[in-house]
């Protein structure tokens, strides 16, 4: 008799969800597929040409670049995020809160604000250049703002919360027992940490990345902003074909393939958290 | 050209905003880039003449060419583009062909504003403002530039602290000028001279910047920026040791105009709003409020003298900016525009 009631339950966020995500992005996704008038618009003549240009060598650089900034914020994010989450679940228990709400405080100010935030500490007229004039260095320090590496600590410092969020989940989780059992039969700190606890804890590690990957990947405002427009990101060639360039099916196309690309790892990542819970519950 | 003068709100707005904005109720929607009018031009508008005008902005060109191409230039009576954007609702057949009659105040233009390449006679757009597009520099921190090549290839001072705005036209436009082609070459050859230039001058960039390019002269951040003249007075305005230099090469004439648009259901409305702003007294209004020259002579002969004296490009004569080449639009060639700039941007 009840059978029905979740999906009554869930239907308004299907609705939701199909008319104001599904909806519209099949509708952009389309686009792929047809031609650009000369001056824009769209010529609604059937072509794989977009799809095409994608693979062109300039564009798959691009897609590269993004993924090799995406993959570097993930990687160093992830290196920060568990040691916090670590140390934050070895906390006494009834501290771990306030440092969870002090790690995710900074998602109480916009993204823009935390970005411009960079701007004022990195320029070379910044914070960090007043304070080592203060402390008498006298020379020009090397560029900061506008570079590669501002874009990464950008993209690290904005979403490295979900990071600790991530890792915290399964490590909080954990049985101390087991731990203790691995000291037990002799296993060294060192030893019981990479044989027992990080195995145990990789869907939190490999949620966290991927969040980061496909977050980063896709981002748009922080290459702008703190990349001074030098580094083009696939966000920021998807912008511009939709926005400068008026060349909505390319735009379409190189969403398509971005898109593709999260939901592999999404999906693989799904996989991964599965194997992981299931692992836990044989063990436990 | 990008006239809003924080990105935050621009980058926030333009992804949310395609399609929004077009008023029903208004017997007038007019729209221009944020902060390009006197304040209060379209209120002193609907006082004088009992229309009801509303104003929308647009952050670039080519987000308000992308709601007309979508809309078929429906939901706007007036818009403000540049020149090769008007050109480009020109071939669309989405401008009004203009009935001079029902634009009286179109004499008080000075004569060569009237025989502008892209549109000679004034047929379909009415000239709004007009500039060159050069370097804008502190004369305190760095030596006055002559060449373009100043800007592309920097003293080692310099480097690092110059920026180059980032709108295609404009970024090719300085290799285009340095090169001594065509600001609208599209020989592909020429071209690819051109981007091994701007790919060379890219790794000498503080940043590219169409935004906020004079704070950051004013800041000391920048030293030399590529600036439209207008854009670079709002920094003389903060610091006086800030000038304008046209490079000895030349600049390109570019020429922001109104359009009305064919499908506008309010013609008379729109006929009166662009003769109003073609009026001496509101034309000279709006060039003391956002420091760009108009094209207007009736409104420059009543330009306050002292406001020539402190910002000197306001006093460039329509002959000095008419030797130079206006941009147009290119057509088929933009493609290729738009993948030079990704070539440029997308280089290490």
């Amino acid at each position: 008799m009840n059978d029905r009631k979740p999906l009554y339950l869930m239907s308004p966020a299907l609705m939701w969800l199909s008319a104001f995500m599904v909806v519209p992005c099949v509708l952009i996704l389309a686009l792929a597929f047809f031609r650009r008038g000369l001056y824009g618009g769209i010529e609604y003549t059937l072509t794989l040409e977009n799809l095409a240009l994608v693979v062109d060598p300039l564009y798959a650089s691009i897609f590269l670049k993004s993924a090799w900034i995406a993959g570097l914020s993930a990687l160093i994010a992830v290196v920060i995020g568990y040691a916090a989450a670590y140390a934050i679940s070895a906390m006494p228990r009834k501290h771990q809160p306030k440092l969870l709400f002090l790690a995710v405080l900074p998602f109480w100010s916009n993204y823009l604000v935390r970005t411009y935030a960079w701007i004022v500490l990195l320029n070379r007229e910044g914070l960090i250049t007043a304070l080592a004039r203060w402390f008498g260095f006298e020379g020009e320090l090397p560029k900061m703002l506008y570079t590669e590496p501002a874009v990464v600590v950008g993209l690290v410092y904005n979403y490295l919360p979900f990071v600790i969020l991530a890792c915290y989940a399964p490590l909080s989780r954990l049985n101390p027992e087991i731990e203790e059992a691995s000291r037990d039969l002799g296993g060294s700190g060192w030893t019981t940490f990479r044989r027992v606890t990080l195995p145990m804890t990789v869907p939190g590690i490999a949620t966290g990345f991927v969040f980061v990957f496909v977050l980063s990947i896709g981002n748009f405002v922080t290459p702008a902003l703190l990349g001074g427009g030098q580094f083009q990101m696939i966000g920021n060639l998807i912008y511009a074909q939709f926005l400068t360039a008026n060349d909505w099916p390319f735009g379409a196309a190189l969403s398509m393939v971005l898109i593709a690309i999260m939901m592999m790892l999404l999906t693989a990542q799904t996989f991964a958290a599965e194997r992981g819970s299931g692992g836990r519950t044989e063990e436990s | 050209m990008i006239r809003q003068k924080f990105i935050t709100p621009a980058l926030l707005t333009t992804g949310l905003a395609l399609g929004a904005g077009t008023a029903m109720a208004e017997d007038l929607v007019v729209s221009n880039w944020d902060g390009y009018m006197a304040p209060d031009a379209i209120d002193a508008f609907n006082q004088e003449t009992g229309h009801d005008a509303e104003l929308v902005l647009h952050a670039t060109n080519e987000e308000i060419m992308g709601k007309l191409i979508a809309s078929k230039g429906k939901g706007y009576d007036v818009v403000f583009v540049s020149s090769p954007f008007a050109e480009v609702l020109h071939n669309l057949g989405l401008a009004e062909e203009l009935d001079h009659s029902r634009l009286p105040n179109l004499d008080n233009l000075y004569d060569a504003a009237t025989q502008l390449e892209h549109d000679t006679g004034n047929q379909f757009s009415v000239p709004y403002a007009w500039g060159t597009t050069g370097l804008c520099y502190r004369s305190d921190l760095t030596d006055a530039p002559q060449s373009w090549m100043a800007l592309l290839q920097p003293s080692d001072e310099l480097a690092g602290k110059t920026t180059m705005l980032a709108t295609d036209r404009w970024l090719l436009a300085a290799g285009q000028l340095a090169k001594g082609y065509s600001v609208n070459e599209t020989d592909p050859e020429k071209m690819a001279e051109v981007r091994d230039l701007l790919i060379e001058a890219k790794d000498t960039l503080l940043a590219y910047d169409d935004t906020t390019f004079y704070a950051k002269l004013v800041s000391g951040e920048a030293e030399m920026v590529h600036a439209w003249d207008g854009w670079c007075n709002y920094g003389i305005a903060e610091n006086s040791d800030i000038k304008y230099v046209i490079p000895e090469e030349g600049s390109d004439l570019w020429v922001d105009t109104m359009v009305i648009l064919k499908a506008s259901e309010n013609k008379d409305a729109a006929y009166d709003f662009v003769n109003y702003i073609l009026g001496a007294e509101t034309h000279r209004w709006a060039a003391e409020n956002i420091l760009y020259k108009v094209p207007n002579k009736a409104a420059m002969d009543g330009l306050d003298p002292s406001l020539i004296e402190t910002f000197p490009n306001m006093g460039l004569s329509p002959d000095e900016m008419m030797q130079y080449e206006q941009l147009r639009d290119v057509g088929e060639a933009q493609r290729a525009y738009s993948r030079t700039v990704s070539e440029i941007k997308a280089a290490d």
